[in-house]
């Protein structure tokens, strides 16, 4: 190996203040990457020593054993004991320990001492010990586990230097001896041998730590509250409420600001450059389709926000095990019912935050239903068919029919989501049900900072995705409705005589038994962009400018052409139908395979197909056709 | 799986020693000293080998001699459990916690 480059990897039990460690150990110098062929997300950085060595730092998923269960503690195992594809084994490995909370870390470096690495120990949040009045012999303690032991406070950089200067010592120690400390004998241990170790980490704890005279009281406290059968889940609904404030009500302003700055940026490129195919590449295809996505980024910012504070403040695991039998009768896991909220806003975080669950079958599951929660960008659909079709009256004597409508929409996707992953479990997965095994953290402040770093990487992951996944979908759908230009003296709308026109009328007869007429189906092709797009395209296609403006004009028009059935059938197709290729692309990211956004189009296109028949043979029946 | 006894079925069987209680069946406030975690092999854990249930309950620190106590219940039908285990938190569903078999300690019940 090199003297001038070393690789250390940061392992330690979930919880352990692991990653508050890896930002302070290298600051801005990190980046976010996956795992060659996984979708384990990789976090690197990278720290100069004293010395002016270059150390390469490795963040691994936390795990309490190197019995890798799921995917993420997969690569922790493989990278520690050198396997992983495309990756060189770490020379050091630091163990990082919540001081607080050592039983189980104990028995991990057990297991960690057998693979023979050189090692460090990195007694995190020793600052909560001390207050705690928690003694351990350190020089005991190191002598026992055989490796150096260093106190940390990862979120005060307390430690850090220490730390940095032991690794270094073992790197140099590993350069001169050219061998590992020890060989290689880790291997899944059986029941047996994990009682042997936890009576070795009993003895270790006997030994070496004695026990807080103060010991945390607050999360006990705060957990009587948070967890009682009744006052937790109304304090779980009153959050839920907060978040969805949050992301319609704080994010509506910046995304008016980002339509307009779009908008605006348009008009500029429309001005500077000569009408034409390349301004209509630039301002429609372009400007336009990133505009599309960009536009979601504040309610995306926002949600995460929001996930991030609850998970660094200790709450996930609770609304975990608030939500767990609800979600159990449905055949989900608790974790998924934060993806299963973000996917309210849009179904693109919801997938990227299944990455929570431990289990494939049960992320997989949460990925499949994720879109059948009513996202943000059918508002305007779901608003314009209303609009056009159901009369603003009031029933009851107090509820809007309109918002009755809107409502049962929303229930609809989120009953037939709970339907789909009940029958998924039932016909497909039976019998594997994952234990619900989860340790409840001790609550913490959130670090700003670290939440900070953490926000600004969710955002360039969207961002890079957009750019890469997104963009150019957006550009061959402009093509799709650009090409071929109508001939001279056509009279009809352009996208008539486009490649997507003449795709909708191709497709027509197929839709015409759910009682799409073509100018719907030409509107369902853009609308693949994004289904908020549909509304443009309808407009477009009826000839009605600014249609997302002038929604009063387009409904008008709607209302004239279509029949309430036709209303109704295109509202039920938009509940379930996969109108959404940015959804798929990210499906296909997460999962890794071409497979399940292709399992994902098939059994929404099918389903919304049905339902919309359904519906509108039904309205036909009832005399609405 | 025919062969096999539903969980459902084992969780009703009272313990000899009445100082003994199963996990499944513990009662919020029950404490006690873990004096045995045998995940039986005859019965389907729905999926889920024996010696890998047990194994996941050995790592996160269920094992002989923990002291335990159950310190919240789920609304629904008092599940999921939530126990204070030596110096940590653990959330678990009750089927799960069938072959944790814990000795009361103190003056509970």
């Amino acid at each position: 190996m090199s003297t001038a480059s070393a690789r250390i990897a940061l392992v330690g039990n979930p919880n352990s203040g692991k990653t508050a460690l890896f930002n302070a150990l290298t600051g801005s110098h990190q980046k976010v990457a996956n795992y060659a062929g996984v979708t384990v997300e990789k976090k690197e950085g990278t720290i100069t020593t004293a010395s002016g060595r270059t150390v390469t730092v490795l963040d691994l998923p936390g795990t309490y054993s190197l019995r890798a269960r799921s995917p993420d503690e997969a690569v922790t195992r493989d990278a520690i004991l050198g396997q992983l594809k495309g990756e060189t084994p770490p020379d050091v490995v630091v163990c990082v320990a919540d001081a607080t909370n050592l039983r189980l870390v104990l028995r991990l470096i057990l297991e960690l001492r057998q693979v023979g690495r050189p090692m460090v120990l990195a007694l995190n949040m020793f600052d909560i010990a001390q207050r705690q009045g928690l003694r351990i012999d350190l020089e005991g303690l190191a002598r026992d586990i055989g490796a150096p032991i260093v106190t940390t406070v990862a979120t005060r950089k307390r430690g850090i230097e220490d730390l940095v200067a032991q690794i270094e010592a073992k790197v140099e120690a590993l350069a001169n001896s050219g061998a590992l400390e020890a060989a290689n004998t880790w291997h899944e241990p059986s029941p047996a041998e994990i009682r042997q170790a936890h009576a070795e980490a009993q003895r270790l704890m006997k030994a070496h730590v004695r026990p807080a005279e103060r010991p945390d009281t607050l999360t006990g406290r705060i957990d009587a509250v948070l967890l009682h059968p009744v006052a937790g889940l109304a304090i779980l609904l009153a959050l839920l409420f907060v978040m969805f404030q949050a992301v319609f009500a704080w994010a509506g302003p910046l995304m008016d600001g980002i339509e307009g700055g779009i908008a605006a940026l348009g008009g500029l490129v429309a001005a500077v450059l000569p009408d034409g195919l390349l301004q209509s590449l630039i301002v429609d295809g372009l400007i336009a389709g990133v505009g599309s996505v960009l536009v979601f980024l504040p309610q995306i910012l926002i949600l995460f926000l929001f996930i991030i504070l609850l998970e660094d403040f200790g709450y996930m695991a609770r609304a975990a095990f608030l939500m767990d039998k609800i979600m159990g009768g449905a055949g989900l896991h608790g974790r998924a019912f934060i993806p299963l909220l973000s996917s309210f806003a849009c179904a693109i975080p919801g997938v990227m935050a299944t990455r929570v669950i431990d289990s494939k079958r049960d992320r997989l599951t949460t990925i499949m239903v994720a879109p059948l929660m009513t996202c943000s960008a059918r508002i305007p659909v779901y608003t314009l068919i209303i609009a056009a079709f159901i009369p603003n009256q009031t029933v009851w004597g107090f509820a809007s029919l309109q918002g009755l409508v809107m409502f049962g929409l929303y229930v609809s996707g989120i009953t037939s989501a709970l339907a789909i992953s009940f029958i998924a479990r039932r016909l497909f997965w039976r019998g594997q049900v994952e234990p619900f095994l989860m340790e409840l953290p001790t609550y913490k402040t959130p670090d700003p900072k670290s939440v900070l770093r953490n926000l600004w990487q969710r955002a360039s992951i969207f961002m890079n995705r957009a750019g890469r996944i997104i963009l150019p979908l957006m550009v061959l759908i402009w093509v799709l409705s650009t090409f071929p230009y109508p001939p001279e003296g056509a009279t009809g709308p352009a996208i008539d005589y486009s490649f997507a026109g003449r795709l909708g009328h191709l497709i027509h007869p197929l839709f015409a038994p759910i009682g799409f007429n073509w100018q719907m189906t030409v509107a369902l092709i853009p609308g693949m962009a994004a289904r908020e797009v549909a509304v443009g395209a309808l407009g477009t296609v009826y000839a009605v400018a600014n249609a997302e403006e002038q929604v009063g004009t387009l409904a008008g028009a709607l209302s004239a052409d279509w029949s309430l059935a036709m209303g109704l059938a295109f509202l039920t197709w938009y509940v379930f139908a996969p109108q959404c290729a940015p959804t798929l692309a990210v499906v296909k990211r997460e999962t890794n395979s071409w497979l399940w956004p292709t399992v994902m189009f098939a059994y929404m296109i099918t389903l919304a197909y049905l339902a919309a028949m359904g519906v509108y043979h039904g309205a036909v029946a009832l005399g609405w056709g | 799986m025919d062969h096999l006894t539903p969980v459902s079925a084992l969780a009703a069987d009272p313990k000899s020693d009445p100082g003994e209680v199963r996990l499944s069946q513990a009662r919020l406030g029950d404490r006690g000293v873990i004096a045995s975690v045998h995940v039986r092999p005859d019965v389907d854990h729905r999926g889920l080998s024996a010696d890998e249930l047990e194994r996941r309950l050995l790592e996160l620190g269920f094992v002989e001699g923990a002291v335990l106590e159950v310190i919240h219940e789920g609304a629904i039908g008092r599940d999921p459990i939530a126990v204070r285990l030596d110096d940590m938190r653990v959330a678990l569903r009750r089927k799960d916690a069938v072959d944790i078999v814990l000795r009361l300690t103190g003056d509970a019940r």
